[in-house]
């Protein structure tokens, strides 16, 4: 499965940034709770989770606004620990932007060039084209409190960029965006991180955003990093059960470990699913509802038998180009998803039928909701 | 139907929220027209009356007689030296105010609030009061100069000295200073502090570039609150300057009660009006243009 590894392990570059065990606590609250990190040059990482689970806190201490309780942090190989923002090679773009609300955009954009001791034209030259970059050539002259948000955007993007960090940290930069103006946003940023290539470290609860602009994503859930991949490996190996329901959708069936091959649902029916678990372990299976097929109960093709279960469907929906069933098994309903073509037939509520799948697309996670 | 009704009702509604908003404000408008308006205008107008010779006023006879006389040798150095020791009041307090005000916007709510209640305790009591204890600590043997001589500096000979007057000043109005400064501070979004540090800036360079700027409303209008007061003072300067070296405040007294040239007197007080109402509007375009 991970065809492209993007890390650095074994390889002979440095890291941009390898966290090593850092904790960070506010008084009783663990924000960070023993985060192993490494984030390569030039790559595109996201940070993803649900809020609280202390992606802004990890980014705060890469950019050196907040310090590690505990653990090593370095940035391309130095130890920055407790090294004060102004000397990181690093910059951030903030979730509100907080662009300079007393200076026009071109001040704001060259400010850091200024504060490195650049003298006034070659700063303002370089933030002009900077700009130009961003399509905001024209707005030199401009207050922040005269653009609009998705300007604003930019122009935090700019007065960042133009420092020639070698890391950029953006938090939920496109938060505050609508719909539209978020994919746009989605686009530039991806090709600009190409054409720089810079490393990003992506903060964001949008896991479509994470799935479709990143080389690779790290999963975090209660201070805890649970996993580090790519979108396919996140789709297709979740390491546990919350990792399965976090990224896209999916069927997470409880079931018990037979044997190495083999795990017997809650009403007995043994299914194959290969798996590394012990005998009698309480494990989930994670079915995508994509992955599952549907069809008359004496329609099961040969090779798909021990993949497969009866139920009844309770409701269809159609959404154009796929029908979503709800199936009832014996204890529990399932989702499944199906391209609908003219030619498909749609099964009507009330119908008994019966479901199968590939059984490289079933998936067995261990029971417990956080991982180690 | 409802199409043609709304703007009217719109209308309707417009008219009776703004005449609500006029009854509202009504009282304090005649309050502050009888009240302050009209002596203020009063004061302009005596400004370019005559003196009688009997000390009374004679408004038929309009001149400018009275600011010539500002700028006659006597009375242009007790403006000069009322401005330099008002200048010197406020950049004093500014100085001490500012860490202090920084220091308290970034302590915790519950910390912040007890120590704006000790920058207050002074105002429970007397200004009076508070003056004439301030002549008994730096008196010839007040506890200061006790101090003094017990460690072998010699006695404290301060009292009814500029130094003293500017002493007692800045004791007076610091927390005028230091609370309009808290509150620019306080509301300052931190965020900018730290996209600051993060673009490479050092502590200073955040200060001068960013915190400085964004808090300058508060540092003009606590300038305003102590150096339009200073300006003026009467109370502090007669009782720890012993009226020796005359200010503005008791040259206007003096001219009103004792010379009994009332023209003069509002002549000052008109131009110290106008001085203020240009600092005050320094203040608006400022305040308006940073906020
Ligand atoms: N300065 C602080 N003092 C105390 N607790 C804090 C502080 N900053 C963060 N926390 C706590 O640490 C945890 C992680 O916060 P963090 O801001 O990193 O979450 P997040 O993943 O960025 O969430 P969101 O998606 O909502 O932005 C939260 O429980 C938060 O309450
Ligand atoms: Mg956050």
């Amino acid at each position: 499965m991970g065809e492209e590894m993007h890390d650095q392990a074994g390889g002979p570059m440095t890291a941009a940034v390898d966290i090593q065990g850092v904790t960070k606590r506010f008084g009783d609250v663990v924000a960070v709770d023993n985060v192993d990190l490494e984030i390569a040059d030039g790559e595109f990482f996201a940070m993803l989770g649900p809020s609280g689970c202390g992606k802004t806190t990890t980014l705060r201490m890469i950019a050196g606004l907040e310090f590690p309780t505990e653990g090593s942090l370095k940035i391309f190989g130095e130890e920055v620990g407790t090294l004060p923002p102004n000397l990181r090679p690093v910059n951030t773009v903030f979730q509100n932007y907080a662009l300079f609300p007393h200076m026009n955009v071109l001040d704001n954009v060259s400010f850091g060039l200024r504060m490195q001791g650049k003298d006034k034209r070659e700063s303002a030259h370089a933030a002009q084209e900077m700009l130009e970059l961003v399509q905001l050539g024209g707005m030199a002259k401009r207050k922040p409190d005269q653009l609009s948000g998705g300007q604003q955007q930019r122009v935090a993007l700019a007065r960042a960029l133009v420092n020639k960090p070698k890391v950029l940290l953006l938090d939920e930069p496109l938060g505050a965006l609508d719909l539209k103006l978020r994919q746009d946003m989605q686009n530039e940023l991806k090709s600009l991180q190409r054409e720089l290539g810079v490393s990003f470290v992506f903060v964001t609860h949008d896991q479509e955003e994470a799935l479709t602009m990143s080389d690779r994503i790290a999963v975090m859930h209660d201070g805890k990093l649970l996993q580090v991949g790519t979108a396919e490996e996140l789709y297709d190996q979740p390491v546990n059960r919350f990792v399965a329901d976090f990224i896209g959708q999916t069927n997470l069936i409880d079931a018990t470990v037979f044997d190495a091959d083999m795990i017997v649902l809650a009403n007995g029916t043994k299914i194959r699913a290969p798996n590394p678990y012990p005998a009698g372990d309480k494990v989930a299976m994670s079915l995508r509802p994509e992955s599952i097929s549907i069809g008359h109960v004496d329609e099961v093709p040969e090779e798909f038998r021990a993949t497969s279960l009866t139920g009844t469907v309770s409701d269809v929906i159609y959404l154009g180009h796929s029908h979503v069933y709800t199936v009832n098994v014996d204890w529990m309903p399932l989702e499944v998803r199906t391209n609908a073509t003219p030619t498909s037939i749609k099964h009507e509520p009330g119908s008994e039928v019966a479901i199968w799948w590939d059984r490289r697309s079933d998936w067995v996670v261990p029971d417990e909701g956080h991982g180690a | 139907m409802t199409a043609v009704a709304t703007p009217k009702f719109e209308a309707a509604n417009e008219r009776k929220k703004s005449r609500r908003g006029f009854f509202l404000a009504l009282p304090a408008y005649v309050y502050l027209s009888l009240f302050f308006a009209l002596p203020l205008l009063s004061v302009v107008v005596y400004s370019f009356a005559k003196r009688t010779s009997t000390g009374g006023v004679a408004l038929e006879e309009w001149n400018i007689d009275s600011y010539t006389k500002l700028g006659e040798p006597i009375v242009r150095d007790i403006l000069l030296r009322s401005f330099t020791l008002a200048i010197i009041t406020t950049v004093i307090c500014l100085v001490l105010a500012y860490p202090f005000s920084y220091f308290l916007a970034t302590r915790k709510a519950s910390t912040r609030n007890i120590m704006l209640v000790f920058v207050m305790i002074p105002f429970w009591s007397n200004f009076l009061v508070r003056n004439y204890a301030w002549r008994v600590l730096l008196g010839n043997d007040g506890p200061v100069s006790r101090v003094t001589e017990g460690v072998g500096l010699g006695e404290t000979t301060i009292l009814f000295t500029p130094t003293a007057i500017v002493l007692g000043l800045v004791y007076g109005f610091l927390p005028f200073m230091i609370l309009p400064l808290y509150a620019a501070v306080e509301r300052m979004d931190w965020s900018l502090i730290e996209a600051s540090r993060d673009l490479g800036a050092t502590g200073m360079q955040t200060f001068r570039k960013i915190t400085f700027p964004l808090s300058l409303p508060g540092v003009i209008a606590g300038s305003i609150l102590v150096f339009i007061p200073s300006l003026g003072a009467y109370v502090t300067p007669q009782i720890l300057g012993g009226g020796k070296k005359t200010m503005l405040g008791s040259y206007i007294v003096t001219q009103f009660l004792t010379a009994r040239n009332w023209p003069v007197g509002a002549a000052v007080s008109t131009v110290l009006m106008v001085v203020m109402l240009g600092a005050t509007m320094l203040y608006f375009r400022k305040g308006g243009r940073t906020l």
